[in-house]
């Protein structure tokens, strides 16, 4: 052991060096990290097994926030669900409202109107901007960037918040969406607002990658770190932009275009490492092709109605049958399933969450790695605890 | 007591006038520790969100002293239950407080930690943090803006400043039949196991309006 090249013991190999060394060589050491850890993002615990410092086993452990979604879900009404669903993914409901719609309306076969549908695909570039930024804060806290980084993203988290909160009611639960359209309609202002945030994006976003995307420091602790090769990812069913950081080009706007984003000019960034620090910049180039498509939104929106009126609202009963909804939502695919049996309740609400499939890989990325790694691989995989555990 | 010279209101602030400030060991310390509230840095869910936004520029609870969010419970004076606790996670809840040193608070932040909120239905949801341990101030709202959790933490620490040290109206944790510990539940077989702490919660007893 000591004589391999690789040990970090070797230029010191002396008798008593080695002594030590085969003394304590292979005693594991087991941490449990959670549910309550600073950088495991809620309450999420890993078993890790260490060899010195290095991950030679990692098991996750869930289901601390098991709040029954799709129990409840099979008790309630198709819209009743709805609120539901933002307490998903708590960063993204305007996304969770969209697909679980989607599905409803696949299930129902109701027609959107226009407007609503331009309305959909602002709102849900919007919450990409909003997750996206707040990961990229969030990464750098994990890697020990306490508190500055967090601070600029939540600035500008907060000026999408307004957006919705002016729209919907709501900051983070913003149950917007319906069967057929949208519930509120944006006034003239709104839509300036929102223009105003989408131009002012960029800058912020120059001044973010100013700062970190260059930073010694931050490319010494991603680079290489965390590495999720495509075959693996693909086979795994990883989704998002953690699928498109191993250089896979699938994405579900182009893949199977929803809404209207077959309208709009964007590309698909792709990496291809795979590593900590693609997964990063993944999604720093998305929140710039993301206010292009708001740019194009904004401008393109047509007048009319948000909400088709013959959607039917009171006792809305689908005939028998099954649908499945997804979209491209700012952590991977989201999708519900669900299962009518003709009544006012679905037979089977089931979730797709994109982080609870994106979380399986983490064993497989953090072997090798030290337990410092281990956290900032974790924090770009970008999962929210209520997703995982439903 | 009725012959003892009072100083009252006025005397005071006469006094305060000419530049001697008179005041008792009760009130610095009181208004010492209720302008460094340390809370505890733990999320559960949605609610912790608006924590941490409420701990950034815009709201800054730094202001009211309490931006230090410290990792471990031993170094902690106020617990923020921020969001659902499950049936999973309440033994774990029950055990960071009893690891938290005394004088300590707690915050039910969230309709979930009040009473499970939407998710009271669930079999997994637990009910209400109150039936484990002893919550001071209650922040509805799901989630409560990070405005009320600024609310709640300036009620709480108007509660502080109200505190005696002394006398028959000391607060719970100086009380000699104040229980060091409260008990942890276990993840039973259906449920939790004591699905309730006795001492400090009982269920409401129903309101029937006489019948005429």
């Amino acid at each position: 052991m000591i004589e391999s090249p690789s040990s970090p013991l070797a230029p010191l190999a002396g008798a008593h060096v080695r002594a030590v060394h085969d003394a304590f060589h292979g005693d594991l050491l087991e941490v449990s990290m959670g549910p309550h850890h600073p950088s495991t993002h809620g309450v999420f615990r890993m078993m890790v097994t260490l060899d010195g410092e290095t991950v030679v086993k990692l098991k996750p452990v869930f289901g601390y926030l098991h709040r029954n979604h799709e129990k409840l879900g099979e008790n309630t009404t198709y819209l009743g669900s709805m609120p539901y669903t933002d307490r998903l993914d708590y960063f993204c409901s305007m996304t969770n409202n969209w697909a679980y719609a989607l599905a409803v309306e696949k299930l129902a076969g109701q027609a959107v109107p226009d407007r609503a549908e331009y309305l959909r695909v602002i709102l849900a570039e919007l919450t990409r901007l909003l997750n996206h930024t707040c990961l990229a804060g969030f990464l750098l806290q994990d890697a020990g960037a306490s508190g500055t980084p967090l601070m600029y993203a939540f600035r500008e988290r907060e000026k999408i918040l307004d957006l919705f909160e002016s729209l919907s009611g709501s900051r983070m639960m913003c149950n917007y969406q319906r069967f057929g359209g949208c519930r509120v309609d944006p006034t003239p202002a709104w839509f300036d607002a929102a223009r105003r945030v989408t131009e002012e994006y960029p800058r912020f976003l120059d001044e973010y990658e100013a700062l970190i995307t260059g930073n010694e420091i931050l490319m010494a602790r991603t680079q290489g770190v965390g590495r999720l090769s495509a075959a693996l990812a693909v086979s795994a069913g990883i989704t998002g932009p953690m699928l498109r950081a191993c250089g896979v080009d699938y994405d579900l706007r182009k893949a199977e275009p929803y809404g209207f984003y077959s309208r709009f000019e964007f590309r698909v960034p792709l990496g291809d490492h795979g590593d900590t620090y693609d997964r990063y910049m993944i999604r720093i180039l998305e929140m710039r092709e993301s206010v292009k498509i708001l740019q194009q939104a904004l401008r393109d929106i047509p007048a009319g109605p948000i909400f088709d009126s013959k959607a039917k609202i009171r006792a809305f009963r689908p005939k028998a049958g099954e649908a499945y909804g997804r979209i491209e939502g700012p952590k991977g695919e989201i999708g519900f399933y669900l299962i009518s049996d003709g009544t006012g309740n679905p037979y089977r609400y089931r979730i797709r969450p994109p982080s609870f499939v994106n979380l399986t890989v983490l064993e497989d990325m953090c072997l090798g790695h030290t337990i410092a790694d281990a956290v900032i691989i974790l924090g770009s995989i970008d999962i929210v605890l209520g997703e995982v555990d439903r | 007591m009725s012959d003892t010279p009072v100083i009252t209101r006025q005397d005071r602030d006469e006094l305060r006038r000419q530049g001697i400030l008179l005041t008792s060991i009760e009130e610095v310390y009181n208004w010492g520790r209720s302008r460094s509230v340390w809370p505890l840095q733990f999320g559960l869910a949605c609610c912790a969100i608006e924590m941490i936004a409420a701990s950034m520029a815009r709201f800054d609870i730094a202001r009211f002293g309490s931006e230090v969010f410290r990792p471990s419970p031993r170094q902690a004076d106020l617990l923020i239950v921020s969001g659902t606790v499950t049936k999973k996670m309440a033994p774990q809840v029950v055990r960071l407080w009893n690891q938290m040193p005394e004088p300590k608070y707690c915050i039910a932040m969230g309709a979930c930690a009040i009473s499970g909120g939407p998710f009271k239905q669930g079999y997994n949801v637990l009910k209400g943090i109150d039936r484990f341990i002893p919550v001071d101030i209650y922040i509805p709202g799901c989630p409560p803006r990070p405005e009320a959790l600024l609310h709640g933490l300036m009620e709480l620490q108007k509660k502080m400043r109200g505190e005696k040290l002394t006398g028959p109206d000391v607060p719970r944790n100086k009380q000699p039949d104040n229980p060091c510990e409260y008990p942890v539940p276990e993840f039973g077989a259906h449920d939790l196991e004591p699905a309730k702490n006795p001492d400090i919660w009982q269920p409401p007893a129903p309101v029937r309006p006489d019948k005429p």
